[in-house]
């Protein structure tokens, strides 16, 4: 996993609630056996104004203006402000894989959805939870400063403004350190072979039906 | 004094990590061809092999084609997602009911048909709607494929421990109102994010008078507020629904697991750190308006109108979902014209659900303005079973086609779908924009509304249904 230390980056905002995992992907895109190649399908329903489906030169379709994604100046962004519960809806991890694909790092919302937050973390992704006055003037201040970034330092765990207002943001730290670190934590559980085993051996004892 | 939630966490607690995370024992794991593909591969890179083989249990789904299943899947890329499960479950050992054998099926329909899950146990699908599972007393949710490929190398999940929140239903549910409509008036009061960060355990009188499908039904949409587990306590029903099962124990172990699962429900004393009461009385049956399931209202209701909405951004969202499903506030919902009506998914694609389906739809016919009308079972077997009891017939009498089991229209990754535009009374579990289609309007209700909707061509109260004229 690509560790998340700092970034700088420009903001991009999507100015709408629940946004869900089918609007993130549509399911269409998850015929995939792969990871990588969702990023031109981020949002396929409203970036585009045809049907998308697999394997379509998405360079040859008709995008949409009136999108924000789509516009000049929000180009090459790689911090999405977004509102309550983000990523709503499937587990597929193909949105965190069609938003890291398409160069999203960080995100800045009041609340995400369970499954979308957690698969977040395991793909080198900091999705950050502000408050919801904060959260408003973000979305004022992007939208009236084109070129608008944020510098996001985890191990500080702060978002600074381009006027110096600083903004501190909390997270567990496990997945503090995963982030930092790029830990695989596959990796890291394997570590605790030994108490997988007793833990296994006791509970045959104790529930052997679980086991045959 | 432990929650039921307390209870299947501490019994499943591998190691506390000390960081406010533990590692997490995991029972079960189900598996399908979307999500599980790219977990594989990284077993393959990392030359790893599944922890116990005998955990897992897969099944196509999502892909599966309807129709002329023997001819195959006609899309090469659906094609190809289910032969890589194949070929998976083949070279790592895993039991997989393949797309010819009867025993395939939705995977959250098939594990309990096969006993496959059972109290107590932790239940885990690279899959949302495995809280479908929690019906058994068994603490069941869904993850990303990464934590699909953590769970098939480790038979473990690094996971922190939810808060827990008490859905309290009291009182009896009138005639017509069923586990469908109670979840999504549940949905419907406290929102899509307000089960966000807990796990539930729904409880009270209405439940315990639910059977286990409307359980399964009740905890499948437990996501759909936000929570990633949804629960309901063991009782005798659940017992009486796993035995003989061919995953379910037998014998002296049988006995053994039964004393086991007598004490899988909450303490009287304990405290959750959120308890929600609903009186099931007061419900009606319920119809989706909008995008989002918490846009639901009462059949005998009016399409709300955004601008009475105090919240700018529920009222932009409410705003935005009418644009999307073609309607106009202050109408009745009884008066929205339907084209297609779909009967099936992992939310109400059992016997049950069949059954109750079939008593609306005998003897009619379905409308002249709908253009399909599709009940597609949740597995081979509840198929065989429907037909056993002469369903199939009803259904097709009345003009409904009758499909092979999959996901099907509740997502429309296979060739079942919506049309830009078009309107569908479905009982599947999310009605958000593009889900059944790009541009299908999905609203969501009960089997029993479903199939009278088919019926009047129109949404309909199922429960006036016996004093109405026929159309």
């Amino acid at each position: 996993m690509q560790k998340f230390t700092t970034l700088t980056g420009l903001v991009v905002p999507l100015d709408r609630a629940n946004v869900d995992t089918d609007a993130i992907i549509p399911k269409q895109f998850l015929k995939s056996i792969k990871r990588t190649g969702f990023g031109p399908n981020l949002f396929d329903e409203w970036r585009y104004l045809d049907h998308g489906e697999p394997g379509m030169d998405n360079s040859k379709r008709p995008i949409n203006p009136d999108f924000v994604l789509n516009q000049a100046r929000y180009k090459g962004a790689q911090i999405l402000l977004a509102r309550e519960n983000f990523g709503c809806g499937s587990s597929r991890e193909h949105a965190p894989w069609a938003l890291l694909d398409y160069g999203i790092r960080a995100m800045l919302a009041p609340s995400y959805a369970d499954i979308f937050y957690n698969n977040c973390f395991k793909n080198g992704i900091l999705p950050i939870v502000v408050d919801t006055k904060t959260l408003e003037q973000l979305f004022r201040e992007v939208q009236v400063t084109p070129g608008y970034p944020l510098n996001i330092d985890l191990a500080a765990q702060t978002v600074v403004t381009p006027s110096g207002q600083k903004i501190s943001f909390e997270l567990d730290a496990f997945r503090k350190q995963c982030l930092l670190n790029g830990l695989d934590d596959i990796g890291l559980t394997l570590q605790h072979v030994e108490a997988i085993r007793a833990y296994e051996s006791k509970r045959k004892q104790e529930a052997p039906w679980l086991f045959s | 004094m432990q929650t039921l939630y307390d209870k299947l966490w501490n019994s499943h607690v591998v190691r506390d990590n000390g960081d406010g995370t533990s590692l997490i024992y995991i029972d079960r794991h189900l598996v399908h061809e979307v999500t599980s593909p790219q977990a594989f591969d990284g077993l393959r890179l990392a030359g790893r092999k599944p922890w116990r083989v005998s955990a897992n249990l897969a099944t196509p789904d999502h892909n599966v084609p309807t129709t002329q299943r023997t001819q195959g899947i006609v899309d090469p890329i659906s094609r190809l997602q289910v032969d890589t499960l194949d070929q998976n479950c083949a070279e790592f050992g895993i039991t997989e009911f393949k797309m010819l054998d009867v025993r395939q099926g939705i995977v959250h329909v098939i594990g309990p048909e096969q006993g496959a899950t059972l109290p107590g146990m932790t239940v885990v699908c690279g899959d949302s709607h495995t809280s479908t599972h929690g019906a058994f007393g068994a603490l069941a949710f869904g993850i990303g494929t990464s934590e699909v490929e953590h769970a098939l190398a480790t038979q473990c999940l690094i996971l922190k421990k939810a808060k827990s929140m008490l859905v309290q239903v009291d009182g009896k549910a009138g005639n017509g109102v069923t586990a469908k409509d109670i979840i999504l008036a549940i949905i419907g009061k406290i929102g899509t994010a307000g089960g966000s960060g807990y796990a539930i355990e729904f409880g009270g009188e209405a439940i315990r008078a639910l059977s286990m499908e409307g359980r399964m039904t009740l905890c499948n949409m437990a996501i759909e507020a936000g929570a990633r587990a949804g629960m309901v306590a063991v009782d005798a029903k659940t017992i009486d629904y796993i035995r003989g099962r061919p995953f379910a124990p037998r014998g002296e172990l049988w006995d053994r697991a039964l004393h086991s699962w007598h004490g899988l429900t909450s303490d009287a004393q304990a405290t959750f750190d959120n308890v929600v009461s609903l009186n099931a009385a007061d419900l009606k049956p319920q119809v989706t308006w909008g995008t989002s399931p918490e846009m639901v209202i009462d059949i005998d209701a009016n399409i709300p109108d955004p601008a009475t909405f105090s919240d700018q951004v529920k009222r932009e969202g409410a705003k935005a979902a009418l644009r999307y499903m073609g309607l106009a506030p202050n109408i009745p919902i009884t008066s929205v014209a339907l084209d297609k009506i779909f009967i099936g998914s992992c939310t109400n694609a059992r016997i049950e659900d069949l059954r109750a389906a079939a008593v609306i739809v005998q003897g009619r016919k379905v409308a002249k303005n709908i253009k399909l009308a599709m009940v597609v079972p949740g597995s081979g077997l509840v198929k065989q079973q429907a037909e056993r009891e002469g369903l199939d017939k009803i259904f097709r009498a009345a003009g409904f086609e009758w499909r092979e089991p999959g996901c099907s229209m509740c997502l429309a990754m296979n060739a079942d779908r919506l049309e830009p535009g078009e309107r569908c009374a479905s009982t599947s579990n999310r009605n958000f924009e593009g889900r059944q289609g790009q541009g299908g309007r999905t609203h969501l209700v009960s089997p029993a509304m479903a199939a009278a909707a088919a019926v009047f061509g129109r949404f309909v109260d199922v429960r006036e249904l016996a004093t109405s004229p026929l159309p």
